[in-house]
């Protein structure tokens, strides 16, 4: 064999099998685009109105009915009336419960709703071949590309979830549900919670639900005082909510309809339990920074226990390390001013566009409590009294015991008993743990709600099992699309025009798929590249 | 050997490593396992899963092997027999036919299949399916599960893995790998195989020998699960993949990137990119009746690739204890067969049951310098380095 194997490309062109150039133009660009509708986000976009920049702002809801049913973004319970069904009352519903949003829209930002960005890209170690930034936006019909000069990512925080006996089924939810629900949607199916947790959230939560005319039958919590201020529980108990604490949710029972009543049980090791009538129970033990885009885009979070735990690393401007990309508010780190850094991070931006404009900084978040040593303690609590039965991952139906024993998923039906030697004990031993590693063994955090109601607590499990300190397993990484879309919604049927001609199951690499006995015969001449990849 | 080292030092937890290592081990040699990072974390643990390299002189061996190794490992690999590759466009079907007829030795049994037989056979697929073949060999299995099978089979065999572990340097005296220098110390060594994926080709140069290789990105997309087919092993349309035991629909193809390098030390980039929209297409046309199904996740990995595309297998003449193993893109489904023929070109210094002399890294010697550019496979933009990577 001489080289060259087979007939080179003329004039050293990049190889027609490749990524290079085909990308297709981008549907649109903007010279500022906003992910996320919150404060922080409509704040950054008022800001790139009014210095004249084009300005796009995107954001999820209203929210598709059948997203809301995966518990995406956040963890709805099921607990959503029937009046969701209704897209157009929705989106009037959300329009209409935001004031500033009809303010943007008057500044001339372009308002992307129902909208989801599911990509961010920008060139970086590995991917040259992009011809510009780019966010994949999509709703439920179809998906396309914009093109960016900045981006700001203000996408908030979504529910954490811990789960126990019965909490698969409709009407346990999380706080940021509840909080949705109740004020953009007006569309909340419950009357009588219990909600569990005590810090700030969880007070702020029952005091909005009493406000909507909901019951709050008790808050529960695990330690043995409550965590939240002591007005916000004098005000509760005003209203003559029962305070709970050293219990924990061991069960929720439930007809077709979902949960009718949570059995809670005492901390201290006696076995005494409560049943407690409801019809939703809402997990406010914590949110979650949304910080998806920001891995997907390459920037890696950084863990920070006392504003929230994962969140986007950035300067008191917003700025990131990558010069396209700013953040602000809650995916920012928690218990910010998020309007304050939402204009701080568009003014930085434009700025960094050559604007003129007045040079502005937030303070970052003052330092809370740790969240971290927070919920480890309530996952402990939650573990040895709920024990090893109950499911870590929903979606994907392992339990708690099966994850720690990193044993295989259960409809492989596995025979053949060396498995059982192994568990977490023996894993750690090989190397610090890794969520994603676990992840692969036991299916856990690889289900349809893309890991939204088990990525904190398993990686809790795994840290709490192994003896590892809180924090300590790296985050599990996030990847494109992050919101589950359909096939039919992400095909793009308008490619670049090389695309289809330049596709090939494998590399193309003529000469690969040869037959080894081929391999330098005439027959090899015959069948360069004709070969097909089995 | 005894103390810091080991009789075989494998360079490399992907497949190949991992089964060569396997492999020994039940030959009772002491083996180590070097990893820089988590064993099959790169292109091992993120790949299709196919297992039918009928190009392969290693495909015979492929084949026997595959349907024993959840017993031979006692941990499973999700292995399942059999493919069935139709396609939408009736001009690909005659060339499936074409291109396999006379192909396959005769003990491998296929049929061609109309397109009302794919509909039968594959319940997803849609009126616009043309027709296809459906071989009675071949197969997929789980990736991350044989990987992880592979090193829990070769600890309880008291063979030895170090991950987080990576080699930086290679000690030779007299014609000999001495010892592999390391993130974590100097391990001394008889013998020493490299199976490092993309970083082959940089571990060689440390002692003067020149094996060209290009790395480059390649990228998959998985849905949520659904009801299994019969057959799990269902692809065409430009794409490849498998419907995994839990029922999701996990299918790669199209447009790699070509990458500049990969790094000595610590994990390559790779990201995975919105060519999942070009993907997703594809197996929304293979799959019509699967439209409404819902991408959960897309990933990326980075490949190795020899200038021919065919791997590099071979027991080194000089320095003369070395084996060197790069499967150039073909490795996952090989890796049974490829750990075997390791082990005997460790143990015996020939292949006992193929003819690997198409493998042999001699071929590459007239590559010039510049071969990737020649070739067209590199990035426009990102060219450094390219030259030196020959
Ligand atoms: C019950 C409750 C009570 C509260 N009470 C108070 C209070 O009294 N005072 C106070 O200061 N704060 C309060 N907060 C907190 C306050 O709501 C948040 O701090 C604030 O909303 C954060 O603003 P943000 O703009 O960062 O994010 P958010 O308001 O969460 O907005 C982010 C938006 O981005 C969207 N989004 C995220 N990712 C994507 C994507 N990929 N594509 C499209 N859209 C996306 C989200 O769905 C969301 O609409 C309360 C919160 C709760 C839950
Ligand atoms: C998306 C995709 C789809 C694919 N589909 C298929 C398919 O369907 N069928 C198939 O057969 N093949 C497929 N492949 C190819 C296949 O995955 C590879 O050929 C195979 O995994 C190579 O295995 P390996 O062990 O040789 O290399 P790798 O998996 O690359 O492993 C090499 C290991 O060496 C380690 N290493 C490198 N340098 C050092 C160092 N200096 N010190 C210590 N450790 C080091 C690396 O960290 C790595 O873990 C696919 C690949 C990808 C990415």
């Amino acid at each position: 064999m001489t080289y060259p194997f087979f007939p080179l490309p003329d004039d050293q062109r990049p190889d027609f099998k490749s990524i290079a150039g085909k990308y297709k133009a981008p549907e649109k660009h903007a010279q500022l685009l906003v992910i996320g509708a919150g404060p922080a986000g409509i704040a950054a976009a008022i800001e790139g109105a009014r210095a004249g920049v084009t300005v796009m702002l995107v954001d999820e809801h209203p929210i598709s009915p059948a997203l809301m049913g995966m518990d995406v973004p956040f963890q709805f319970g099921g607990r959503m009336d029937g009046s969701v069904q209704n897209q157009e009352r929705m989106l009037e519903q959300v329009l209409g419960s935001n004031e500033e949003l009809a303010l943007a829209f008057e500044l001339g930002v372009e308002i992307e709703l129902s909208t989801y960005a599911w990509g961010a890209w920008i060139e970086a170690p590995g991917l040259h071949s992009l011809p510009c930034p780019i966010v994949g936006l999509a709703n439920e019909s179809r998906s396309w590309l914009v093109s960016f000069d900045r981006l700001v990512l203000a996408t908030g925080a979504r529910d954490l979830n811990l789960s126990f006996e019965g909490s698969d089924q409709p009407g346990v939810m999380g706080a940021q549900a509840l909080h949705a629900l109740l004020i953009r949607y007006d569309a909340f199916a419950g009357r009588r919670l219990v909600v569990i947790g005590s810090d700030e959230l969880a007070l702020k939560t029952a005091l909005l639900a009493i406000a909507r005319g909901l019951e709050v039958a008790a808050i529960i919590e695990a330690h043995s005082e409550p965590a939240g201020p002591a007005d916000l529980l004098a005000a509760l108990a005003a209203k003559g909510v029962e305070l709970i604490t050293r219990h924990v949710p061991l069960k929720a029972r439930g007809n077709a309809e979902g949960v009718t009543g949570l059995t809670i049980s005492a901390v201290d090791g006696s076995g005494t339990s409560r049943e407690i009538a409801c019809d939703t129970v809402c997990l406010a033990l914590g949110v979650v920074p949304v910080v998806e885009l920001l891995d997907v885009l390459g920037l890696k979070p950084v863990l920070d226990a006392t504003r929230g735990g994962w969140i986007g690393k950035a300067g008191a401007d917003g700025a990131t390390d990558a010069p396209q990309i700013y953040v602000a508010g809650d995916c920012a780190g928690l218990g910010g001013d998020a309007v304050a850094q939402g204009k701080a991070a568009s003014l930085a931006a434009l700025r960094s566009l050559g604007r003129e404009v007045e040079a502005s900084s937030a303070a970052p978040a003052p330092a809370g409590p740790d969240v971290l040593a927070y919920r480890s303690f309530w996952m402990r609590t939650m573990l040895a009294t709920g024990g090893r039965d109950v499911l870590a991952c929903v979606c994907e139906e392992v339990t708690r015991g099966e994850l720690l024993g990193v044993q295989p998923p259960r409809y492989l039906g596995w025979r053949w008993n060396a498995m059982g030697r192994r568990d977490l004990g023996t894993l750690a031993k090989d190397g610090p743990l890794n969520q994603d590693q676990v992840k692969r063994l036991t299916r856990a955090c690889m289900g349809q709600c893309q890991a939204r109601r088990c990525r904190e607590q398993v990686a809790m499990l795994l840290e709490i099992e192994s003896g590892a300190e809180a924090g300590s397993v790296p985050l599990a990484g996030y990847r494109a699309p992050v919101r589950p879309l359909p096939l039919a919604t992400l095909a793009d049927m308008e490619e670049h025009p090389d695309m289809g001609p330049g596709w090939d199951v494998w590399f193309g690499i003529p000469t690969q798929w040869i037959h080894f006995k081929d391999i330098g015969t005439e027959r090899e001449r015959e069948q360069l590249g004709e070969n097909v990849h089995l | 050997m005894s103390g810091n080292g080991a009789s075989v030092i494998i360079i490399g937890g992907g497949v190949t490593g991992l089964s060569a290592a396997w492999w020994l081990a039940r030959e009772g040699v002491d083996v180590l396992v070097l990893e820089k990072g988590i064993v099959g974390w790169e292109a091992s643990g993120r790949n299709g899963g196919g297992c039918t390299h009928y190009m392969s002189p290693l495909f015979e061996e492929e084949q026997r092997l595959w349907p024993q190794m959840d017993e031979l490992l006692g941990y499973p690999t999700e292995y399942q027999r059999e493919r069935i590759i139709f396609s939408v466009d009736s001009t690909q079907v005659t060339f499936y036919r074409r291109m396999i007829q006379g192909k396959m030795p005769p003990q491998f049994k296929w049929d061609e299949l109309d397109a009302r037989q794919v509909r039968e056979a594959v319940p997803l697929a849609g009126d616009n399916a043309a027709g296809g073949v459906h071989l009675h060999f071949g197969g997929h299995a789980n990736p991350q599960r044989t990987v992880q099978a592979y090193a829990f089979a070769l600890q309880d065999l008291g063979g030895r893995i170090l991950q987080h572990t990576a080699v930086t340097g290679l000690e030779s005296e007299g014609g000999k790998i001495k010892a592999v220098l390391t993130t974590r110390g100097r391990f001394a060594c008889d013998q020493l195989v490299v199976a490092a994926g993309p970083q082959c080709g940089g571990l060689l140069a440390m002692v003067g020998v020149d094996l060209p290789m290009a790395p480059a990105r390649a990228e998959m997309i998985v849905t949520e699960p659904l009801p299994l087919m019969p057959l799990g092993g269902v692809d065409g349309n430009g794409l490849y993949g498998r419907q995994t035991l839990r029922g999701n629909l996990a299918y790669g193809g199209g447009p790699h990137e070509w990458l500049e390098n990969v790094p000595a030390e610590g994990e390559p980039p790779r990201p995975s990119t919105p060519v999942l929209r070009n993907l997703a297409r594809r197996l929304y046309e293979l799959f019509p009746k699967a439209a409404h199904v819902r991408v959960i996740r897309s990933w990326a990995g980075v490949i190795e690739n020899t200038p021919d595309g065919r791997p590099v297998l071979e027991r080194l003449g000089s320095p003369e204890n070395v084996t060197v193993a790069t499967m150039s893109s073909v490795g996952f489904g090989l890796s049974p067969a490829t750990g075997h023929a390791i082990r005997d070109l460790v143990m015996d210094g020939q292949c006992g049951f193929a003819d690997l002399s198409t493998l042999k890294l001699d071929r590459f010697k007239d590559v010039p310098a510049d071969w990737r550019r020649r070739q067209g496979w590199y990035q426009p933009g990102a060219e450094a380095g390219l030259e030196l990577a020959a």
